[in-house]
């Protein structure tokens, strides 16, 4: 290796080694997800004491969304239903279509969504309309009356 | 493939002068008797653009407002993975920055490299060298910790003692009254990112544009042909820029820079330092007192600039050999040995903090320390509960609900209980929800709200969580019943003010769980807390100041 080569080499070696050590980092912190904030998964939405069978209610309830280094208290809702004695079940407030808010229609006894027209069971399934699939619903945990939802989940698509 | 390349090349080249351009930059005539020594114009340019690039993406979470501008760099270090790094490299590579300019103009100076035709170059130079100030001075201030704050205070008191201008710069840097907030921080943070780094760019290619078109200064009497810039130097510049970036890389990765609290203009037990490139300024200070003062700090430095600014009309004589430049040699020898004993001088002068077991013993006692326990538990409840959702504390963005610390109308502490339990009933359709609290609970946060003032408020936002949580701990196990804390509580066991002058962390949490292990005669019984209460009660406990 003459002396012009090992300029050269050393020259393109450094700046590839300075060039990683900035784009990996820089990759890693503007693509890693932040560690997560200790935010309690189950939040109190209410009590079920006044809840009817087979009448749904909408809860209102407030929930913390972690926004970068913010933690903002946001205003959320739920259609809670009493499917029977000692079984609650609770819907995610937007319609599995477009994601409008749909309402509970009690002359029909059905969900309505007033973009489409979707139409839901007491259980969430899809009765009517262009809804891919049931109603998504939270986790549901009754403690001592107080009903407490956890995390959303989908649900399947409709066959 | 080698000819797609060459073509990809030829046609680029056809189009834009690139190839030619970069060619004629490289192949640039240096003097045969350059080498290492002038490498440090190379590092100090990429020092630049590694702060470019390490600021653009702190920039990126980066909330530039006082308070969130606080949060959002916890957020960066403590949150996002690499921030830490990203956070160190814009650091300390804004000291080694400081380092290898100051190295760039001693060499320039003791070979007498700015002489004719290149005064110019050394103006310009001295101005970048200014700037390169600017931008730790502006950027010290934005984490908005309790050390950029202080720091920047101090620094614009200096600015406001300057003759005639002062009350002018003052009013440029947002702070009529010397103190420090919004305008000033947002006047920082524009000059800190809008304003510096354009110019800086600018006067960088103004800067290079000259060398190239003066040429290297060669040593005097030079006869040997000169020589190519590529790529035996171009090797030694790149080998003197991964020096500097390692460095800053190993500096960013081992030494945490320091964040301290949320600013606090209260804190009257803060002492404030400037950046260790500033303190032999700081420490020139104090050689002048009274009416003499602005000649410490605004006078002296200035004629020192002025001086620096026209070496080169001062130094007029022809180019001389190294060996014969003893003038400007000691001259460097004597600022550097200046320099070194008031920078020393201020970092031995520096009182210490000394804490015992209490990490608040020295310092000044806060607003919250002062609360009974249970109007600090108040504020556990009040965050627990989320009241700050709907309910401002003096003053913010209006929400739902009226602002608890400015509040026109104030109802008595038994009112405020009712409502609590059921607010449609006191104030129908209000939007109010019920507080979940039992009466003791309640209590507590109605203790923590009477004591808010449009004064207090802010002080007592501050509240560490710890203290909230150690505060409730120590509640809901009635230590109150046998233990005084702030005047609170009966006098059966010891009071606990003061605890921390006394007992170790250790010896108090041995305490609280086997209480006969230390003392068999006592009649405390033990609690059995979980590991984060316990820790909390004694952050609680520690925090309370002697009587």
């Amino acid at each position: 290796m003459n002396r012009r080569t090992f300029y050269l080499t050393c020259i393109h070696g450094i700046w590839v080694l300075i060039g990683l050590a900035l784009a990996v980092p820089a990759a890693i912190y503007l693509l890693w997800p932040p560690r997560p904030k200790k935010v309690s998964n189950w939040i109190e939405a209410g009590s079920v004491t006044q809840l009817q069978v087979k009448t749904p209610e909408e809860f209102v309830f407030r929930r913390n969304r972690v926004d970068g280094w913010k933690v903002t208290s946001e205003k959320t809702t739920a259609w809670v239903v009493k499917t029977a004695e000692n079984h609650v079940i609770a819907f995610s407030p937007q319609c599995p279509h477009l994601g409008c808010a749909y309402h509970w229609n009690s002359k029909n006894q059905e969900f309505l969504c007033p973009c489409h027209a979707s139409t839901f069971s007491l259980e969430g399934a899809v009765l009517t309309g262009p809804a891919p699939r049931a109603l998504d619903r939270f986790d549901v945990r009754v403690e001592a009356d107080r009903l407490l939802l956890g995390a959303i989940h989908k649900s399947e698509e409709a066959s | 493939m080698r000819t797609l390349q060459r073509r990809l090349i030829d046609w680029i080249e056809h189009r834009t002068g690139l190839e030619t351009a970069v060619k004629n930059f490289l192949f640039e005539e240096i003097p045969a008797s350059s080498g290492w020594r002038q490498v440090f114009g190379s590092v100090a340019l990429f020092l630049f653009l590694l702060q470019a690039f390490s600021g653009l993406l702190l920039a990126f979470n980066y909330a530039p407002t006082p308070g969130e501008a606080y949060n959002s760099v916890k957020y960066i270090v403590a949150e996002l993975t690499g921030g830490r790094l990203i956070r160190g490299l814009h650091h300390w590579g804004a000291s080694m920055m400081i380092v290898v300019v100051v190295l760039h103009m001693i060499q320039v100076f003791i070979y007498g490299a700015y002489k004719k035709p290149r005064e110019a170059t050394w103006m310009v130079g001295v101005t970048l060298l200014l700037l390169t100030l600017a931008y730790g001075l502006t950027g010290y201030l934005l984490p908005w910790d309790n050390r950029a704050y202080w720091g920047t205070v101090v620094a614009t008191q200096i600015a406001s003692k300057a003759p005639l201008v002062g009350p002018y710069l003052m009013r440029l840097l947002g702070s009529d009254d010397g103190s420090i907030g919004v305008v000033t921080f947002a006047r920082f943070f524009a000059l800190h990112v809008l304003l510096l780094p354009p110019v800086t760019t600018l006067l960088i290619a103004f800067h290079v544009y000259l060398v190239r078109k003066h040429g290297v200064a060669p040593a005097p009497g030079e006869t040997r042909p000169s020589k190519k810039f590529f790529p035996e130097q171009v090797f030694k510049d790149t080998l003197a820029i991964f020096a500097a970036f390692a460095a800053v890389f190993v500096m960013a990765v081992t030494v945490k820079v320091p964040l301290e609290r949320l600013a606090d203009p209260t804190d009257t037990n803060y002492i404030p330092r400037p950046d260790w490139y500033f303190l032999f300024l700081f420490e020139t200070l104090k050689f002048f007192e009274g009416s003499l003062e602005v000649f410490g700090s605004v006078i002296l430095p200035g004629l020192a600039l002025v001086a620096l600014f026209l070496v080169p009309f001062m130094d007029r004589g022809i180019a001389k050999t190294l060996r014969q430049r003893t003038v400007a040699i000691s001259l460097v020898a004597l600022a550097a040995i200046g320099w070194t004993g008031l920078t020393v001088t201020a970092i031995v002068t520096t009182p210490k903090s000394t804490a015992p077991a209490g990490d608040f013993a020295a310092a000044a006692v806060q607003e919250w320390q002062q609360l009974s326990p249970g109007e600090l538990a108040g504020i556990f409840y009040f965050r627990q509960e989320h009241c700050s959702s709907c309910h401002n504390l003096g003053g913010g963005v209006s929400k739902a609900g009226p602002d608890l610390a400015n509040s026109p109308t104030r109802r008595p502490p038994s009112w405020l209980m009712e409502f609590f339990k059921n607010p449609p009933r006191l104030i129908p359709g209000t939007p109010m929800p019920p507080v979940r609290l039992n009466d003791i609970q309640l209590t507590a946060l109605v203790a923590f709200l009477m004591k808010l003032t449009p004064e207090s408020a802010p002080a007592l936002e501050n509240t560490p969580t710890e203290a909230g949580r150690g505060a409730m701990v120590f509640q809901e196990n009635e230590c109150g019943n046998c233990h005084l804390a702030n005047g609170s509580g009966t006098k059966v066991g010891p009071t606990l003010n003061g605890i921390s002058l006394r007992r170790s962390r250790e010896w108090i949490e041995e305490q609280v769980r086997n209480p006969k292990a230390h003392l068999p005669e006592t009649m405390m019984s033990p609690y059995n807390l979980d590991p984060r209460d316990m820790e909390h009660l004694i952050f609680y406990l520690l925090s309370l100041p002697e009587e």
